[in-house]
């Protein structure tokens, strides 16, 4: 390096000092960002709620900014879509770092959906029984107290509750409405980490069996921190093969259409290992977020040990945000390369599939039995994301809306039925839940036969779409794979059936609780899309077909 | 005035669901809306035979479309109806015997407290069968087909309390369904050579196809015919659907149904003279027929079984000359009309015996009645000489007709079929001398002893109110049972002789089945000459076994064929060993490979995945640095293989 060159370094000639006029203002378009922009206002607003309002009006005051802002959040989605923004007027916003297309806000309306049920869920305060004259809801009376000691006694006595819960819900999903929308692979970190903080907290934020529940949290947090790490690394490769993060760019290396090449750049760029490696890790990362096998062992234990609001929130949006970058990445920047990347991610599929349905048979605990449930699920959406046809982008986008419902509803049942240790979730405490409460248990039934993909049921209708974009995008191995899981699911899915239906109830049995209008809501909502999507999905298929068009 | 075809089917059609819809406020007079129904249905067909005598021999077809049954791309199905010369036949034959055998019942069915559901069953089998016969497509014909099927095993079962009559009904549902798989398969062959099964385009062009596909097509209808106009092998429900009320068997199973092969066989003859493979099978089938039948008849007890035997027999004929082909086609339906009569008259014959006997059907109980039933014996005794072939009445003509084709066959086919025909006439006087003589000459077996011996029980549950050892008093039947005997009997006498007379029948059905004469190798007078010989051989034998001597009221033990006769020539038996205990070894076998093989490899399939379960769940140890192990491992293993998918 000449020494001209090197006292560049930290000088400049004084020639070109007019910084000013050198710097554009960036072009921030407001009001296609608004979805995201409302809910991390609210959360700011539920921040200073909590500094700021006594302690007594605290759980109104945020349940309202956050209820507004999830429904005006929703709105604005809403608008922007009728809009067009979804279709003919999507495009890049926000120096090119968020896209505002389609599946962007297909997508963000889903996240905001299942975060209002989930809202519904994490301020149902009538589960437990009162202490101390103080109503309770699923969250620890205060985080910081160790479990059992006399700090934490003190704060149920004094009737504390965590309601930091719901500004950190509001953060997590902000991170997520940016997530399946990030144009660049920094805003795509960014949004990662911003939506799996809050999540890390409030998987430890459980009132009963607060040290698993901190267990899980931690092991969520370890095993989250390391896959960011990959991800991280990933994104440096990426970089260093392309030059630049933006998908735009990088898509346009990938495919050899990029002209001008930055000499500092000259000796890595178009180096295909790096892309290799860098996709890898990077994919490594949102696999490990969507819960796939073999990076999924973080899946049981958080959604058993968090406080079961929490589970039913994160394992519906999350897998929505996750899957949405994902395809993002597969189909945006990553479609030049698909003949290296399918072959992988059939194999993560099949082993996906199989694995989740396979482990969940033995399962005994029903928390961890949704959470293979889930995990077999990712393999069935990972079926439709490998078609790469448009068919398959419409496909996967209905089934995570199909799945959230039916997934947030699931564990709002599971928040019902207790005994005295709080949620009675071992399994064969079920056993006679439909003798003893047969509406409850019907519901439950209703979500697991939409699980297992029984006909009439949002799961069939979502099954069907996936696995029919699979076979025409030549992956019919794959669909016979997926059938064969759904055929080893629904043996578990049916067994819980038979086990509340037609098992002898045991007399020291768990009761189930008499929810609030809360949750109420999001059963019922649950029950109605899954119904509603399995009977007439026509009218949904289609609106899933219309928004999936990326924007490049 | 083809508009009125489907009033042919629709009186009896509305008949029945008055009948059967109508409830008990009917039965006082239901018996008369079915008869009603039924002769208005033969008054229609009088007036639509002689608007066809009226026209030319080549416009004596009618066809009325009603709508489209089933309009699916090619596959079309009408609901048309085809009235020609042989139809009409039917047609006159089923309308006129039904509205006969109405009437009769409503004397014989007197004391029956079902009579109603009794006449809108009957009203049901004629809507059935007419049906049948004027369809113009194979899918209608097939509708019938099952409806006559269906009536068939509601009338049989129609004493449905006796577990005999409730089995026989099953077996006769039971043999004729493998025969309706016959006709199904050939209306399935048939669109798939033809692309239709409406008569005229399939029979129209018949030639088109290659002889293979016809022959496999024919053989199905023959399957079809065999199950329901009780041929070898599918004839072993006939004897055992005697258990009906006795005018039952004398319009379904001797007049009408069973005749519905003969029908089937001669409407699809244009698909038979294209394939003479299967009209070769169909004279075998006839032939063998005509002997089985005449021989189970020779040794039964029962007057009814023995008259089921006799018709199997006669339709064996039927099917013979059907299966000659066009020498023969004419003579099957002019045999099938006069038998119609005759069979009916002997069947009512029978029972007005058994009105008059405490519904006794063991002829071996009976003996010496002409004095106590004298029109019955006079009836009875025309139908006799009629079946028998007796110079001058019907079944003499039909019956020497159909000798004479099969001589007229030619070469040595024609020599064998033509004996079968003659032997089988000689068994016929035989066996139906056997009858008479039993019946109504002899001793009066019946004095002294109680009637319904604990082996026959007795077909009439009527009987049982009227005590079952009570001395039998052989009495004439009413007027309404009588008339219709009459009637029949005039049939049988000179339906031969008018259908003979200057050959008016043949012409009269030419246009539709054609008509070749064959080159016999045997004068006309010789065969006559033949079967006379044999009609008097048959008859003697008869006399000296039953004439001269006298006729224990106990069957004697009998020489092996006798007992195998009893015994339906062991069809009930080949049919168990066969097929049943085949069938049984065969669900057995498969039952076992389904719990030993399927469920094994279920259950093993179920038990590894179980413990693959087990095993796979002991990796989700709880330590976050395994399942950071796990990650780190997944991660470098995607990663490699995306390098490797480049390198290959």
């Amino acid at each position: 390096m000449s020494a001209a060159a090197v006292h560049s370094l930290w000088t400049t000639a004084a020639t070109a000092a007019d910084p000013i006029s050198k710097i554009n203002a960036p072009k921030i378009e407001y009001a296609q960002l608004s979805p995201t922009l409302i809910v991390v206002g609210a959360a700011i607003v539920g921040v200073l709620v909590e500094a700021f309002v006594p302690r007594k009006s605290r759980y109104y005051a945020q349940v309202f900014v956050s209820l507004v802002a999830l429904v005006a959040a929703f709105a604005a989605v809403v608008a922007l879509a009728s809009d067009g923004y979804g279709t003919t007027k999507a495009h890049i916003a926000a120096m090119g770092a968020i896209a505002v297309d389609g599946p962007a806000l297909f997508l963000q309306g889903t996240i905001l959906l299942a975060g209002l049920v989930g809202l519904f869920t994490f301020a149902e305060r009538r589960l437990d029984p009162e202490a101390h004259g103080n109503r309770v809801d699923s969250f620890a009376a205060q985080a910081a107290s160790v479990p059992g000691s006399d700090s934490e006694k003190a704060a149920v006595k004094a009737g504390f509750t965590t309601t930091e819960v719901f500004p950190l819900l509001l953060f997590a999903i902000a991170g997520m409405l940016v997530f399946p929308s990030a144009n660049d692979l920094l805003t795509l970190f960014v949004a990662l980490e911003v939506f799996s903080l809050p999540l890390y907290l409030m998987c430890a934020l459980a009132r009963r069996k607060r040290l698993m529940s901190q267990e899980a949290a931690v092991k969520y947090f370890l095993l989250g921190a390391f896959a960011s790490a990959f991800t991280l690394f990933g994104i440096a490769m990426l970089y260093g093969y392309a030059g630049s993060v933006s998908y735009a760019r990088i898509a346009q290396v990938v495919d050899g259409t990029v002209t001008n090449v930055d000499p500092a750049l000259a000796g890595t760029m178009g180096n295909d290992a790096l892309l290799l490696i860098g996709g890898a890790m990077i994919l490594m990362g949102l696999l490990f977020k969507v819960g796939a096998v073999p990076f999924h062992m973080w899946t049981p234990d958080v959604y058993q040990g968090a406080p079961t609001p929490v589970t039913g929130f994160m394992a519906a949006a999350t897998k929505v945000a996750a899957f949405g970058a994902l395809l993002r990445l597969l189909y945006v920047v990553l479609p030049g390369m698909r003949w290296d990347w399918r072959p992988v991610m059939w194999a993560v599929a099949i082993v996906t599939m199989l694995g989740g349905a396979i482990v969940a048979i033995t399962q005994t605990d029903i928390k961890r039995l949704l959470a293979y449930s889930s995990i077999a699920h990712a393999g069935f959406i990972l079926a439709g994301v490998i078609a790469t046809s448009k068919d398959g982008v419409s496909s996967v986008l209905f089934y995570l809306a199909a799945y959230s419902f039916v997934t947030i509803g699931a564990f709002a049942v599971v928040t019902l039925v207790r005994d005295a240790g709080g949620e009675a979730t071992h399994l064969s405490k079920w056993a006679g839940l439909g003798r003893r409460s047969p509406l409850v248990a019907a519901v439950f039934a209703v979500f697991l036969l939409a699980f297992a993909g029984i006909p009439l049921t949002s799961g069939f209708a979502g099954k069907f779409a996936v696995f029919k974009a699979a076979a025409e995008g030549g992956a019919a191995p794959l669909v016979v794979i997926g059938v064969i899981s759904s055929a080893i699911a629904a043996f578990f899915y049916i067994r819980v059936i038979v086990l509340m239906f037609f098992s002898e109830p045991r007399p020291e049995g768990p009761t189930v609780a008499v929810p609030s209008p809360l949750t109420m809501t999001a059963i019922g909502l649950g029950v109605v899309v899954t119904l509603v999507l399995g009977v007439a999905p026509q009218y949904f298929l289609d609106l899933a077909s219309q928004a999936s068009v990326f924007v490049r | 005035m083809e508009n009125l075809i489907a009033l042919l089917v629709a009186a009896p059609l509305l008949g029945a669901a008055v009948l059967l819809c109508g409830g008990r406020r009917l039965d006082a007079v239901g018996h008369w809306i079915g008869t009603l129904m039924s002769t208005a249905s033969f008054v229609f067909g009088v007036i639509l035979f002689a608007d066809l005598l009226g026209k030319n021999a080549e416009h004596r077809t009618l066809i009325q479309h009603l709508w489209t049954w089933i309009p699916v791309e090619s596959f079309q199905a009408d609901v048309t109806f085809r009235l020609d010369q042989l139809s009409m036949t039917f047609v006159l034959l089923i309308t006129g015997v039904g509205s006969l055998i109405h009437l009769y019942s409503v004397g014989y069915m007197e004391h029956d407290e079902r009579r109603r559901r009794f006449f809108g069953y009957l009203n049901l089998f004629l809507a059935a069968m007419l049906l049948l016969v004027l369809a113009d497509n194979y899918l209608l014909l097939y509708v019938g087909w099952e409806g006559v099927g269906l009536a068939s095993y509601l009338l049989i079962g129609f004493w449905q309390h006796k577990p005999s009559a409730a089995t026989a009904a099953k077996k006769a549902f039971l043999v004729n369904r493998v025969g309706d798989m016959g006709l199904s398969i050939a209306i399935m062959l048939m669109f798939a050579t033809f692309g239709t099964f409406a008569f005229g385009p399939v029979l129209g062009h018949a030639t088109d196809a290659s002889e293979g596909k016809l022959t496999a097509i024919a053989l199905m209808l023959l399957l079809a015919a065999c199950g329901k106009s009780a041929q070898v092998p599918l004839q072993s429900w006939l004897g055992d659907a005697m258990e009906g009320p006795t005018p039952v068997s004398a319009l379904i199973h001797a007049a009408t149904m069973v005749t519905a092969g003969v029908y089937l066989i001669v409407r699809s003859g244009a698909i038979f003279n294209a394939a003479p493979d299967a009209q070769l099978v169909v004279t075998v089938v006839g032939a063998v027929t005509l002997l089985f039948g005449a021989i189970v008849g020779c040794a039964k007890d029962d007057i009814k079984k023995a008259l089921a035997g006799s018709t199997m027999s006669q339709i064996g004929y039927m099917v013979l000359a059907a299966g000659l082909g066009p020498i023969g086609y004419v003579f099957a339906i002019m045999h099938l009309v006069t038998h119609g009569f005759f069979k009916a008259g002997l069947f009512l014959g029978a029972g007005s015996v058994m009105h008059g006997m405490n519904d006794e059907v063991d002829m071996r109980k009976y003996g010496g009645l002409r004095k106590y039933m004298p029109v019955t014996f006079i009836t009875f005794g025309l139908g006799y000489l009629a079946i028998i072939g007796f110079p001058g009445l019907s079944g003499f003509f039909s019956k020497d007709k159909i000798i004479e084709a099969a001589f007229a066959k030619g070469g040595t086919e024609g020599w064998i079929l033509g004996a079968c025909a003659l032997v089988g006439a000689a068994i016929t006087a035989f066996y139906m001398t056997r009858v008479m003589l039993m019946t109504f000459f002899g001793e009066e077996r019946w004095k002294n002893q109680p009637t319904r011996s604990p082996e026959a029980p007795s077909a009439e549950p009527a009987a049982e109110h009227q005590g079952e050892h009570a001395e039998p008093h052989p009495h004439e039947s009413p007027k309404v049972m009588t008339i219709p005997m009459i009637v029949l009997a005039f049939g049988s006498v000179f339906a031969g002789f008018f259908f003979n007379l200057g050959d008016r029948f043949l012409h009269w059905l030419e246009p539709v089945t054609g008509h070749s004469e064959g080159d016999s190798p045997l004068s006309a007078a010789t065969v006559t000459g033949a079967t006379m010989v044999c009609l008097v051989i048959g008859v003697g034998i008869a006399y000296a076994m039953y004439g001269r001597r006298p006729v224990p009221s106990v069957a004697p033990r009998g020489s092996l064929l006798t007992r195998a006769a009893r015994r339906d020539l062991l069809q009930d038996d080949f049919n168990h060993v066969v097929l049943v205990r085949g069938g049984e070894h065969l669900t057995r076998s498969l039952v076992y490979v389904d719990h030993t093989l399927v469920d094994g490899v279920v259950n093993g399939t179920a038990a590894s995945v179980g413990g693959l379960s087990g095993r796979m769940r002991k990796l989700q140890n709880g330590f976050a640095r395994s399942y950071a192990v796990s990650m780190f491992g997944g991660a470098a293993v995607l990663v490699a293989a995306t390098l490797l998918m480049r390198a290959v």
